[in-house]
């Protein structure tokens, strides 16, 4: 891979999704690359950047795009943000209701670890919340992300992350060496192609937003959009939810940390979003 | 220190698993079966015990079993680590009074991760 090639996909991260990349990890972009190029039936990475660099094709542009977003994440990542989510943020919420639905968004969703937590949680804490309805999305700037999600099928390394295996247990049936989310759980979740840098005015409204760990990736002038486009998708009385010790402080004054509640942040009622 | 009693039959197995509870806080002993495990826990009662279960002499679960009888025996946090990994097995271990449960093969994150469930790592 030349650094010219390294640059033009630094580039194009950047422009249409905001992704830092940098161009002097070519090994890097070289290893995520690989597994696209084959299936896109190029020898070598550096013959499927050529052929993109000759057509302009949109749609290969967009695969390059999100190879390099690719990122793990476990179960009940950190714990704590899932445990105030059952003891206090969907009971606050479900008592200011009223019986409206709640609505509960897994932005950046990857292989949907998240949203199944999330998900869980509400299953188990059904009865408890009154007639209050939950309703709960998932959205990934990847296609192949959202269906791995969507298919809700595990390897045994990723189910002993952070899912305890009494929730295996209840939540999960085995195939082969697989672990697959019970279709209960599974139809719970509604998803979405989503990227959070571009137009979210037609997302609707949420309660609660997990967008976790997405701020370290994203370039210095995506980072303020970001949070403005949650800004305008939350509610007045809802959350979002970040990753252990992200910080907005410097860059956006969109939301206010919610003090003795470490990853959430409430909406700055002083902030105004841009027409 | 928190002390963990390692059970497994496989030396290997005990070595991998005493290096990474070390790494996280714990004080180790070894048996290499439930009887020597059931010796272990009578001279002094484990916070925690990293149980195998198909082991000779006495395995995992009649340990476990006999263990959650004896005084001060519902007191250790007991993780099972074996290659069983059917359902019905997870539930059987649960319901004799496991509190976690590693489908081998394992690495440090999951021993971690698991330890972090029952309230020890």
């Amino acid at each position: 891979m030349t650094p010219a090639d390294a640059e033009m996909v630094a580039q194009l991260c950047a422009h249409r999704a905001g992704l830092k990349v940098d161009p002097e990890k070519a090994y890097l972009m070289e290893n995520r690359l690989g597994a696209l190029a084959r299936r896109e039936g190029y020898g070598e990475v550096d013959e499927m950047l050529a052929a993109l660099q000759a057509r302009r094709e949109d749609r290969l542009a967009w695969a390059v795009v999100e190879a390099m977003t690719a990122s793990e994440t476990t179960f009940f990542r950190d714990r704590t943000p899932f445990e105030l989510f059952a003891s206090e943020v969907l009971p606050s919420l479900a008592a200011l209701r009223m019986g409206e639905p709640i609505r509960v968004w897994s932005a950046a969703c990857g292989a949907g670890q998240e949203i199944y937590s999330l998900a869980m949680i509400v299953d188990e804490m059904r009865g408890r919340l009154g007639d209050t309805k939950v309703e709960l999305f998932g959205s990934d700037l990847s296609e192949r992300n959202l269906e791995r999600a969507q298919g809700g099928r595990y390897s045994q390394f990723e189910i002993q992350r952070g899912l305890p295996i009494r929730r295996l247990v209840d939540h999960f049936d085995k195939d082969d060496e697989f672990w697959t989310i019970s279709p209960r759980i599974r139809q719970m979740v509604r998803w979405r192609r989503v990227n959070l840098i571009s137009d979210l005015s037609a997302a609707g409204r949420f309660d609660v937003i997990f967008c976790r760990y997405l701020l370290c990736q994203l370039t210095a002038e995506a980072k303020p959009r970001l949070l403005a486009n949650l800004a305008r998708a939350i509610s007045p009385e809802g959350f979002v939810v970040l990753g252990e010790g992200e910080s907005i402080q410097g860059f956006s004054d969109a939301f206010q940390p919610v003090h003795g509640r470490p990853g959430l942040f409430a909406r700055n009622p002083a902030f105004r979003v841009a027409a | 220190m928190k002390t963990c009693l390692v059970v497994d039959d496989s030396r290997v197995i005990r070595k991998v698993a005493r290096r990474i509870l070390e790494d996280i806080g714990f004080e180790i002993a070894e048996a290499a079966d439930g009887m020597e495990a059931l010796a272990w826990c009578r001279a002094a009662m484990p916070d925690a015990v990293l149980l195998d279960w198909n082991m000779p002499v006495m395995n995992g679960i009649d340990f476990l079993r006999v263990l959650r009888e004896e005084p001060g025996g519902d007191r250790p946090a007991v993780v099972f680590c074996t290659v069983e990994n059917e359902p019905a097995r997870i539930r059987e271990a649960l319901e004799a009074g496991a509190n976690e449960y590693i489908m081998k093969p394992f690495d440090g994150d999951i021993i971690a991760s698991k330890f972090a469930e029952v309230g020890l790592a």
